[in-house]
C-alpha cells in the first residue's frame, strides 16, 4: 500500500508538470481529471485503519466530482468560447517547466524544515502537496486565460487537499464536503464569469479587465 | 550452462537483436496503418546488401569522413560490454555508468564531425540539431543514472540496474523508466523528437547526418544504431526484471526487447512528430522528471 499511495503521489507531482507545459486546453483538462481520480484514490491506500465506509465514500466523492464533473464543466466553458490553446503565457512553457522543477526541489527543502507530527515527516505527502500549491498558484500567475487560471486554482485546491491528507489522516467528514461544494460552486461560477468576459471582449484574455473603462 | 549462456547471449543480442528489433518496430507501424508491412528481418537484409557494396568518397572529406562510421560502431560494442545484459557485463568497474553514457557520447561526436567534414549545408544543419537535442537529453541520462546511483550505492551499471527494494523504490523506478524512454526516443531519433523514415533534409536530424555515406559505411551507422537502440532498451527492461537465472534471463530480455519494439512502434503510430521548437521542452519536461525522481531518491 506504501508504494502504490508514493506511485499515486509521483504521478500527481508529474501530472502538475506536464499542465505547466502544456498548450492544449482540452489535454490540461484532461489531466486535471487525471490528477483527480489520483486524489481520490490516495486516502484509500493511505487510510491507517483500513477499509472504512466513510473513507470510501468520500474517495468515491472525490473520485466523481475531481475526476468528471469540474473537468466536464471546464469542457463545456471552453466549448461555449470556443477556444482551444492558451497562446501566449507570461511565461514561457520551458522556463515555466524549469521554474516547476525548482519548486519541487524547494519543496523538498521546505518540507524537512516544517514543525510537523512525527510521523508524517518521512512521507512523501508534504513535499508533494507543497509541490502542487506551489505550481498551481505559478500557472495563475503566469497564465492569461481564464480557463487555464481556473486549472491553476483547481491544482492549487489539490495541493490544499493532499495537505490536510497529510496533517490528519481523517479529514472530519463535513468539512471535506463543504470543501468540495465550495471548490464545485467556484468552478461553475468561474465558467459564467468565463463566458461573460468572452460575450464583453470576444476573448477571453483576462488583459482585456486590466483596462478601467467607464 | 552460464557461460555458455553468457556466451551465446553476446552475439544474439548485437548481431540480431538489432535489426530484429528495428524489423518489429516497422511492423507494428504498418499493421497499426492496416498494412502488411516489409519481413522482420528487412533491416538485416539491408544491411547485408550494403556490406557487399562499395563506397564512394567525395574528394573534399578527408579521413575524418571514414573515421565515422567504424568510430561510432566501435564506441557502442564498448558500451555493450559495459550494459549488464543477461547477467553480468564482461567488464565492470566502479564509474562504468560514466564511461557508458560518454560512449555514446563519442558516437556522436565522430558521427557529428564525419557530417561536417562533408562540406555539405544540410549535414551542418543536421549535425547542430542533433548536438542541440543531445546536450539537453544527456543531463536527462545523467540525473537519472544519478538517482540509481545513489540508490543502489555505487557507480557500476550492474549495480545500478539490479532489482531494487527500497521506501520509495516503486515511485523511484517509474520517473526513471519514464525519463529512460524519452531519453531514448530522442537519442535513437524515433519519432516525438525526429522521424527515422523521413528524406526531406529540412526536417530531418539524425538521418541528415548520414546523407553522403554508403556502402559499408552506411551498414555499420545502421546497425550502430540498431545497437544503441538494442542497449537502451535492454537497460529499461533490466529495470523492471527481478533476479533469474542466466537462461531465463536471456529469454526474457529478448522478451522485453521485443515489447519496447512494440511499444516504440505503438508511440510512433499514435503520435505525430512535435515541431522542432518544441522538441526542447519535451526534453526539460524530461530532465524534470528525472530531477524528481533523484530528489525521491535523496530523501
Amino acid at each position: 500500500m506504501e508504494q502504490f499511495s508514493q506511485l499515486l503521489l509521483a504521478l500527481v507531482v508529474f501530472l502538475s508538470l506536464y499542465l505547466l507545459g502544456s498548450s492544449s486546453l482540452t489535454g490540461c483538462i484532461k489531466i486535471l481529471a487525471l490528477q483527480g481520480m489520483c486524489l481520490g484514490l490516495l486516502p484509500l491506500t493511505i487510510s491507517r485503519h483500513g477499509f472504512r465506509p466513510r473513507a470510501l465514500l468520500l474517495a468515491l466523492g472525490m473520485f466523481i466530482l475531481k475526476g468528471f464533473v469540474l473537468p466536464r464543466v471546464l469542457l463545456y466553458a471552453i466549448r461555449e468560447v470556443k477556444i482551444r490553446r492558451e497562446m501566449e503565457p507570461m511565461i514561457g512553457y520551458t522556463l515555466s517547466l524549469m521554474i516547476g522543477a525548482a519548486l519541487i526541489g524547494l519543496s523538498f527543502v521546505l518540507a524537512e524544515r516544517l514543525p510537523v507530527l512525527e510521523g508524517v515527516r518521512t512521507s512523501m505527502l508534504i513535499p508533494v502537496s507543497l509541490a502542487t500549491v506551489m505550481m498551481g498558484l505559478l500557472m495563475m500567475i503566469s497564465r492569461i486565460k481564464a480557463v487555464t487560471q481556473v486549472i491553476g486554482y483547481l491544482v492549487f485546491e489539490n495541493g490544499i487537499y493532499l495537505f490536510g491528507l497529510a496533517s490528519a489522516y481523517e479529514v472530519p467528514w463535513l468539512i471535506e464536503m463543504g470543501v468540495l461544494l465550495d471548490v464545485f460552486v467556484a468552478v461553475f461560477v468561474m465558467g459564467i464569469v468565463i463566458n461573460h468576459i468572452e460575450r464583453a471582449f470576444h476573448s477571453i484574455s483576462t488583459e482585456n479587465l486590466t483596462r478601467l473603462s467607464d | 550452462m552460464e557461460t555458455i549462456t553468457l556466451v551465446l547471449s553476446y552475439p544474439i543480442i548485437l548481431l540480431l537483436a538489432p535489426p530484429v528489433m528495428l524489423g518489429l518496430i516497422t511492423k507494428t507501424k504498418a499493421l497499426v496503418a492496416g498494412r502488411k508491412g516489409p519481413p522482420v528481418l528487412q533491416p538485416l537484409y539491408d544491411t547485408i546488401k550494403l556490406l557487399g557494396k562499395g563506397a564512394v568518397y567525395s574528394s573534399t572529406t578527408t579521413w575524418m569522413f571514414k573515421l565515422g562510421p567504424v568510430v561510432s560502431l566501435a564506441a557502442v560494442f564498448c558500451a555493450s560490454a559495459l550494459a549488464p545484459l543477461a547477467g553480468a557485463p564482461l567488464i565492470s568497474f566502479n564509474g562504468d555508468a560514466i564511461l557508458f553514457a560518454y560512449l555514446f557520447a563519442l558516437g556522436r561526436f565522430v558521427t557529428v564531425m564525419a557530417a561536417l567534414d562533408t562540406g555539405s549545408s544540410f549535414e551542418g544543419m543536421g549535425a547542430s540539431r542533433e548536438v542541440a537535442f543531445s546536450s539537453l537529453a544527456e543531463p536527462a541520462l545523467i540525473l537519472t543514472f544519478a538517482s540509481l546511483a545513489y540508490r543502489s550505492g555505487g557507480l557500476c551499471l550492474a549495480q545500478m540496474f539490479a532489482p531494487h527494494s527500497g521506501p520509495s523504490a516503486a515511485a523511484g523506478t517509474i520517473l526513471v523508466l519514464g525519463t529512460l524512454f524519452v531519453v531514448l526516443l530522442a537519442e535513437n531519433s524515433r519519432i516525438p523528437v525526429d522521424d527515422p523514415n523521413t528524406h526531406l533534409e529540412l526536417t530531418m536530424i539524425h538521418e541528415v547526418m548520414v546523407l553522403d555515406h554508403g556502402g559499408p559505411d552506411l551498414a555499420f551507422i545502421l546497425h550502430g544504431a540498431g545497437i544503441k537502440l538494442v542497449l537502451m532498451s535492454a537497460l529499461l527492461v533490466r529495470l523492471v526484471l527481478p533476479e533469474m537465472p542466466p537462461a531465463a534471463a536471456l529469454g526474457s530480455l529478448l522478451f522485453g526487447l521485443g515489447c519496447v519494439a512494440v511499444a516504440i512502434g505503438l508511440v510512433e503510430s499514435s503520435m505525430a512528430r512535435v515541431r522542432m521548437v518544441r522538441v526542447p521542452q519535451l526534453l526539460v519536461a524530461a530532465i524534470c522528471a528525472a530531477t524528481f525522481g533523484l530528489m525521491l531518491t535523496l530523501r
